[in-house]
């Protein structure tokens, strides 16, 4: 066999629906796999020029892979969006990081030569599938004592954080909160492009889902009235964490030389990636060792990151990490559309939205060579990857 | 019956056109087995709901359907069956009233047809600015006219003011009378119906899409010029004078809608429309094409008489006795949609070939025209099989047999199936004419035989007539029905009588046909002695469709039974024997004619024509005596799924009353 060469990746587009608030919200009466087929339709749609044979994989992923969100959803969804039927598709779980590992998993399928195109993305209607549904955890966790009780619920892991980080208050975390909220008001319109609408039908007859439900208007004085729900006189509440969501996601990826060749867009290059395990009952803290092993395998460090979008599961576990690498709590670099806590965190979907928002944030910012999109997963751990931003003046086509 | 009512659903979505759409969603609540229809209520939702949409100034106002269905026009049920002219004219003008809204509407009006949309569901969409279909649209017509009414809320008009003349009238009047054909998405796209397709997965969302980019401008809508030259008449002359060689005048809706078209061509004349719904909507023919109607829809698919569905045996293999044409046809109907094993008998291993390798021509056939998939085909060839043992039913749940029409040999035949299948096994008989009781009389087990009379082409003819002999017992008969409803068939359910239904009105009335001509009738008048009804062929045509050795064979059974009723006619023995074509050219064979012995009592038409509904009114009236069908309704269903008889006659029996013979 003839050396092998590995070939750069390229963001090439990405979508994702409106998210939802579940439980009664825009979905309650539209199916998750729905959603992902209006994703990836759009993306057929806004690159017409690629031929929907040429796609070599469709990589879905949802953290409860029950119903309308089992049965290989990957393929299922390809299927139901019209792609030829020689387009094969899987389903993936990585919980809150799926659609993160959904990308890395087919990028790495990519740079070794195994496809050309693919699809990678995520789902979770937490309205339909409620976080836990099914699960069945083995017994000698609790008895072996390999996690604390708390590690499967995970509002208690972000109060054991608070606990382990007591500098990182209860008011630093709802004044980031705040912030995300007002950052995200602000920067709607960046965001609407990429936003798919979707038609859903209930017993009021037909609506049509076009805007984020989830973000509110807040103030600190509204935010230190709420109830911390996870323990009594605790830190964690509504406002300060991500809401129970409902929404898909997906995009596009190619190797560089298939992208120009099909005149695809690059949007971003991917650099690096890594995920790393940490104790279960501090999940939120998973961010850390899994971006310090993406930057080593870049050859890079935290001071090359011009912007960062970082999952806000929870306003301290971003604390967390801001606080680890020395960047301010308000650093203009850091979500600088809001996030989670205003968006909504559909668990398995959300890593492709911070790839679509930081490859727009790309776009705007002509000067910032590298980026950063990272989260926290369940059961302790943490996802990074790394892209470089095709439109910095010195990029290496 | 009380109004289902489709309710109409507005709400405001947004569209990015800086003010929102009013969309307006038509569902009676129910899932898409009950289908969106409008009645009085449901056309006044839809009103108000336009207005309340106009009164909030929106970007455009679009209608849709709920799930995979538009609306399938005006609520039946909620039809008065002897309206007044004033009925019908504001019936008429309540449509007209509620959808006049969309189109004088100075907001952009669009019609999102998501799914299936008749009549007044599609005229709807008509008064609409602008339409898009989905591709998943399962059935778009405009009926009326099979119904004895027109398009009466605006289609008349609309239609062939927006596609043109030749497109409206295959629409209005001739798919209707076609089996009521549908159009295809594709088709009602590429004749200029809707202005935009949009596939099934996103169909919404790309129809409000493209709306928004209508009204923005972005997109321009272009329709070709409908040609209003001298060629809309012609066109039109050309198919009044079709239909006047099909129908002879007997339809006069369709006769009215070719009027109300060649007046569209100045511009939609609504009230002519109104005035002539109004006309039909009292006329007996609306009456009977409404009732032929709801035998159709309803009785066909809930036969009665019935044993309970959950009686019935399940089907695992299927033995048919027999490879000749008939058996084969079965065989292969069996085959496609029960999709088991099915093995075909026969004498010898040639008929045996013979008769698969005609199951198999079919099936390739089938794949040829796309109309089974390759796969599917093999599946197929895989299930048939051919034998000259009997053995081969040994673990079969039903044997059919379609040997000789002759009593001995079927009973030969069932002694030896008998012993072979298990005690329960359904023996159903193809017979056309013997009795069911009696060839099961001598069996061990008479109670599993029934009698399943399929007409030829099995595959096309939807008529099952299902045979109860004496001792048929329930489980059998329940199969029978089971069976004939996976087949895809309208089943109804016959006393063991001779010829059973549609044949014995088959026979009796061409019998007085024959008679007349007998006595000394110029053949020429006989044949066209019932043209004013508007059957499918003449008497000339029918006995050259069954064949003369058929017709004589089915004559000769019902004359052994009823010889008062059913005389022998020499001259039907004449034309069997010669072995001469019927018909030449579509025209009755001279050559056959000149053969022909006849008296010297020549009948008028209209003698003749009074002699066979005479015919025709006792021969029923003695089958609903001897109770070899449970009601009226059921001859008139055999006579429209069996015989194409007309739904404006409403099969026969609302005819016959309404001109006094019964």
């Amino acid at each position: 066999m003839s050396t092998r060469q590995i070939r750069n990746v390229a963001f090439v587009d990405g979508v994702r629906t409106p998210f939802g608030k579940a439980n009664g919200g825009l979905y309650k009466d539209t199916r998750a796999d729905d959603m992902v087929v209006r994703c990836i339709r759009e993306l057929l749609r806004r690159n017409p020029q690629l031929p929907p044979s040429r796609i070599d994989e469709v990589a879905i992923a949802a953290t409860t892979q029950i119903g309308d969100q089992g049965l290989t959803i990957g393929r299922t969804a390809a299927l139901l969006a019209g792609l030829p039927n020689t387009v094969p598709g899987y389903a993936i779980d990585r919980m809150c990081a799926g659609a993160m590992t959904a990308v890395t998993t087919v990028s790495a399928s990519i740079a070794i030569g195994a496809y050309d195109v693919a699809i990678a993305g995520g789902v979770e209607h937490m309205g339909r599938h409620p976080m836990g549904e099914g699960v069945d955890p083995n017994p000698r966790f609790l008895a072996e004592r390999l996690v604390d009780q708390s590690a499967l619920v995970m509002g208690s892991t972000a109060e054991n954080l608070h606990d382990r980080l007591p500098h990182l208050t209860k008011e630093r975390a709802d004044a980031f909160a705040l912030a995300s909220q007002e950052k995200y008001a602000k920067a709607v319109a960046h965001l609407e492009p990429d936003l798919v609408p979707v038609a859903g039908f209930s017993s009021e007859g037909w609506g049509l889902a076009t805007a984020d439900e989830a973000p509110r208007e807040t103030s600190m004085e509204k935010l230190a009235t709420l109830k911390t729900p996870f323990r009594p006189h605790g830190r964690v509440t509504a406002g300060n964490a991500a809401g129970l969501n409902d929404g898909a996601t997906a995009c596009l990826l190619a190797s560089e030389e298939v992208a120009a060749s099909l005149e695809l867009p690059i949007a971003m290059r991917l650099v690096s990636y890594g995920f790393a395990g940490v104790e279960p009952e501090v999940m939120g803290v998973g961010p850390i060792p899994s971006t310090e092993k993406a930057l080593r395998l870049a050859g890079l460090s935290i001071e090359d990151i011009g912007l960062f979008e970082l999952n806000e599961a929870f306003a301290v576990q971003v604390l967390a990490f801001l606080d680890h690498f020395g960047i301010a709590d308000d650093d203009p670099r850091v979500n600088p559309w809001g996030g989670a806590i205003a968006v909504g965190h559909p668990l398995a979907s959300s890593g492709v939205r911070l790839m679509t928002q930081l490859a727009r944030q790309f776009a705007l910012n002509r000067g910032v060579r590298y980026g950063l999109t990272a989260m926290c997963v369940g059961i302790g751990m943490g996802g990074s990857v790394i892209w470089e931003n095709p439109n910095w003046e010195g990029f290496d086509v | 019956m009380s109004e289902l009512v489709t309710a109409s659903k507005l709400r405001f979505v947004n569209v990015g056109l800086g003010k929102p759409a009013a969309l307006i969603t038509l569902d009676n609540g129910f899932d898409h087995t009950k289908p969106n229809t409008f009645g009085p209520a449901g056309l006044s939702s839809l009103a108000s709901a336009v207005d309340e949409a106009l009164a909030a100034e929106p970007a455009f106002i679009a209608v849709t359907g709920k799930p995979y269905i538009f609306c399938v026009g005006f609520d039946l049920t909620t039809f008065n069956e002897t309206p007044t002219r004033e009925q019908a004219l504001e019936l008429g003008r309540m449509g007209h009233r509620a959808f006049a809204r969309l189109r004088e509407s100075t907001v952009p009006t669009f019609a999102f047809v998501n799914g299936a949309a008749m009549g007044g569901g599609l005229e709807v969409a008509l008064h609409c600015h602008y339409r898009t279909v989905s591709g998943g649209a399962a059935a778009l017509a405009l009926p009326e006219v099979l119904l004895g009414l027109i398009p009466g809320w605006g289609g008349s008009q609309l239609l062939p003011n927006l596609v043109g003349i030749l497109p409206a009238i295959q629409v209005i009047v001739q798919n209707p009378l076609m089996q009521n054909k549908m159009l295809r998405p594709k088709q009602a796209l590429e004749m200029g119906m809707f202005d935009k397709l949009f596939e099934p997965a996103d169909f919404l969302e790309s129809s409000l899409g493209w709306a928004a980019s209508v009204v923005s401008g972005q997109t321009a809508v272009d329709r070709p010029e409908v040609d209003r030259s001298e060629m809309w008449d012609a066109i039109l002359g050309f198919a009044r004078a079709e239909l006047d060689k099909r129908v002879h005048g007997a339809i006069p809706s369709a006769n009215k809608a070719l009027e109300l078209l060649a007046l569209a061509k100045e511009g939609p004349n609504f009230e002519a429309e109104i005035e002539a719904l109004a006309d039909l909507a009292v006329s007996p023919e609306a009456r009977n094409g409404l009732y032929a109607f709801d035998l159709v829809q309803r009785r066909a698919k809930k036969p009665v008489g019935a044993p309970s569905p959950g009686l019935a045996a399940e089907v695992t293999k299927v033995g048919i006795v027999g490879a000749g044409l008939m058996a084969a046809q079965i065989g292969l109907l069996f085959l496609r949609k029960l999709e088991v094993p099915v093995v075909l008998t026969d004498l010898d291993q040639e008929r045996v070939d013979k008769g698969l390798s005609y199951v198999h021509a079919e099936i390739d056939k089938l794949v040829s025209k796309k109309r089974l998939s390759a796969g599917k085909a093999a599946k197929l060839r895989r299930l048939v099989s051919g034998s000259v043992s009997k053995d081969a039913f040994a673990d079969a749940e039903l044997v059919i047999e379609a040997v000789f029409e002759e009593m001995s040999v079927k009973k030969r035949v069932w002694a030896e199936v008998e012993e072979i299948v298990s005690p329960e096994c359904i023996l159903a008989t193809n017979t056309s004419s013997l009795s069911i009781t009696e060839m099961a009389a001598d069996l061990k087990h008479p109670s599993r035989v029934v009698g399943l009379h399929f007409f030829n082409p099995v595959a096309v003819m939807p008529l099952l007539e299902i045979v109860r002999g004496e001792r048929t017992d329930d489980v059998a008969l329940a199969t029978a029905f089971a069976v004939g409803k996976k087949l895809g068939k309208s089943c109804v359910l016959v006393k063991d009588a001779p010829a059973f239904v549609a044949n014995r009105i088959f026979a009796r009335f061409l019998g007085t046909i024959w008679q007349s001509v007998d006595e000394g009738t110029p053949f020429d008048v006989a044949d066209r002695a019932l043209d004013p009804l508007g059957l499918p062929m003449r008497p000339s045509a029918f006995l050259s469709l069954v064949g003369a050795g058929v017709a004589a064979h089915v004559g000769a059974i019902m004359h052994d039974a009823y010889p008062d009723r059913f005389p022998l006619s020499p001259n039907m023995s004449i034309i069997a024997k010669s072995g001469l074509p019927i018909l030449v050219d579509d025209e009755p064979n001279p050559a056959l004619i000149e053969q022909l012995q006849q008296g010297d009592r020549p009948l008028t038409e209209e003698q003749v024509r009074d002699r066979a509904l005479k015919a025709l009114a006792e021969e029923i009236t003695i089958m609903l005596q001897e109770g070899v069908v449970a009601e009226a309704a059921d001859i008139d269903l055999c006579m429209i799924v069996g015989g194409g008889w007309p739904f404006h006659l409403g099969g026969i029996t609302p005819y016959l009353k309404q001109h006094g013979y019964l």
